[in-house]
């Protein structure tokens, strides 16, 4: 990783690529980004925004659990508590009579309020703002192995899983005649999720991840005729994003991830446009 | 490569003897206190037609997800093929209600095809040899034309034909069709009885049909059951259509309806011996 970030100044020859810190970063957007993408593709057929965004929230939780304890990392524990937190509401949601909406608003409110609980003891609330907001040109090198590695594991999950997913999503019982079983694809997808989300959360920020998980495939929803062009038109829009948001964000002195989200939206009005036509 | 219900364990099923048939035994489902239908019995044989009716909350779409696994129940589901052997588990087709798309769903009926079919993912691989296999099994339902069309562009016939075709391949022992033509428009209804009937008479399989239309029941049923939490009565469509508890649960209006399907009969059996001549 660090030879290839090494490459960076003589592939790009702007004074950009000369620092570390934005080599680091433009490896980590080229490596997180797509993921994005393709976990977008189904978090938007299959409705589950609201589901990914709680998975944010449930982070505050995650988060102080893992400061409070001191043990281990609060990234650890925040992986750690962010899945078995997508699980169980998966389980619930299947389990349970009411309505999905009102499952996930309650998990929701409960762990961001929890989170919120756990880190005001003390009063020592400052040191998890940068969670807030995150901070991508904090990646380190050793990040960026880490990050390729979940890239592949990704991609090959995404492999397996998809095509159960997409007749998941256009029935639950025609699925299970198809020899699917609803519970442990939901739950696969919902594990998936929660790593990327709680995993990037410290470059994007709590406040916004739940944008990249819907403004790609909401974008390429606008253009796309099939499950391909769906697949290469969100991950395209969430690369995109990615670079232009960090390149942005470098020269105009502005926070990376919310710049990243706006070039998104910008993509998804553009496609909303030209969309429109067909 | 096709994976198929194997939830359900046949055992012996004496009076089948040497015809291929399904019988359910004793099935009840209860959710938490609340009895959704009790020691249902039925009976299916190859190339029948078994129509399920009753009132809303009767039951019957939970009959469907019990036999499909999908629902926890009481009782067992024995399956013997033609040749009297118990193969253990029919493979079971499954046609849903209605379903509403997304217009924009960037799904084709090529990609929901190969993600039925086939477990490399739809989003990398190009469909290949199964492409001929999928014009075949749209042929079927006379839906060739719609291959590359996308679901949210159906129409509600259109959908449900392609939803069929998925359900004939793999061709499944037992047939199952949840109400799946409510809500498509008379042409579409028509030609989707029609497709049923002529499987009926090519492919040996059991289908059974969930309908509130009793004049397309008495027409094209072979056997009729009046399930309201339990069954009420079943048998030919004329002695169910006759039988005075059919009239009391559908009511003065729906007597009428039934008095007119049941004037629907003997119609439908000339016709069917005409075409026998011809």
């Amino acid at each position: 990783m660090t030879e290839i970030a090494g490459l960076l100044p003589q592939l790009f020859p702007f004074e950009w690529a000369a620092h570390h810190f934005m080599q680091n970063a433009f490896l980590a957007i080229l490596l997180v980004t797509p993921l994005f993408g393709l976990l977008s593709t189904m978090v938007v057929a299959s409705r589950m925004a609201f589901f990914s965004d709680s998975l944010g929230h449930g982070a505050f939780t995650g988060i102080a659990i893992g400061v409070l304890l001191g043990a281990v990392s609060p990234l650890v524990s925040l992986v750690i508590f962010s899945v078995v937190f997508a699980v169980f509401i998966t389980y619930v949601k299947n389990k349970s009579t009411a309505s999905t909406d009102t499952i996930i608003g309650v998990f929701s409110s409960t762990a961001i309020a929890l989170g919120l609980m756990l880190m005001s003891y003390g009063g020592g609330f400052n040191k998890f703002s940068t969670y807030l907001i995150g901070d991508i040109l904090s990646v380190t090198p050793e990040d960026l192995s880490a990050l390729a590695v979940i890239f592949l594991l990704v991609f090959a999950a995404w492999g397996v899983l998809f095509n159960r997913l997409l007749v998941l999503s256009v029935n639950a019982s025609f699925a299970r005649s198809r020899g699917i079983r609803a519970f442990w694809v939901e739950s696969a997808f919902a594990a998936l999720l929660a790593v990327v989300v709680s995993i990037s959360i410290q470059w994007v920020g709590i406040l916004i991840i739940n944008a990249l998980l819907v403004l790609p495939a909401a974008a390429a929803r606008n253009v796309a005729q099939d499950v391909k062009q769906y697949h290469l038109i969100s991950v395209c829009t969430a690369l995109f994003s990615g670079i232009v948001g960090l390149l942005l964000a470098y020269y105009c002195n502005m926070a990376a991830g919310a710049t990243i989200v706006v070039v998104a939206a910008g993509v998804f009005f553009v496609t909303l446009f030209f969309g429109r036509r067909r | 490569m096709f994976r198929t219900i194997l939830h359900h364990r046949a055992s012996s099923c004496e009076d089948c003897a040497k015809l291929c048939c399904t019988k359910i035994d004793d099935f009840t489902v209860r959710i938490g206190r609340l009895t959704i239908f009790e020691h249902v019995h039925l009976h299916v044989h190859c190339g029948q037609l078994t129509a399920l009716i009753g009132p809303n909350g009767a039951g019957k779409s939970t009959l469907l997800k019990a036999i499909l696994g999908e629902v926890p129940h009481a009782g067992t589901l024995h399956y013997v093929d033609a040749k009297g052997k118990h193969t253990g588990h029919p493979v079971i087709g499954y046609v849903p209600q209605y379903l509403r798309f997304d217009v924009s769903a960037p799904t084709s009926v090529e990609d929901l095809f190969m993600a039925c079919l086939s477990r490399r993912p739809v989003w990398l691989f190009p469909a290949g040899k199964l492409r001929a296999r999928i014009r075949r099994g749209l042929a079927r339902v006379r839906a060739e034309h719609l291959i590359d069309r996308r679901l949210g562009a159906l129409s509600g016939g259109e959908l449900q034909r392609v939803l069929l075709a998925l359900a004939l391949d793999p061709m499944p022992d037992l047939l199952l069709l949840d109400e799946p033509v409510s809500g498509v428009d008379q042409n579409g209804l028509e030609l989707f009885y029609e497709i049923v009937a002529e499987l009926r008479e090519k492919e040996d399989m059991a289908i059974i049909l969930i309908s509130h239309d009793l004049n397309m029941v008495a027409k094209h049923a072979d056997q009729v059951v009046l399930l309201n939490k339990r069954v009420i009565c079943s048998g030919t469509p004329a002695e169910v259509f006759a039988d005075r508890r059919t009239k009391h649960i559908f009511g003065v209006l729906a007597g009428e309806t039934a008095d007119e399907a049941a004037a629907e009969i003997p119609r439908a059996a000339a016709a069917r011996r005409e075409e026998g001549d011809a």
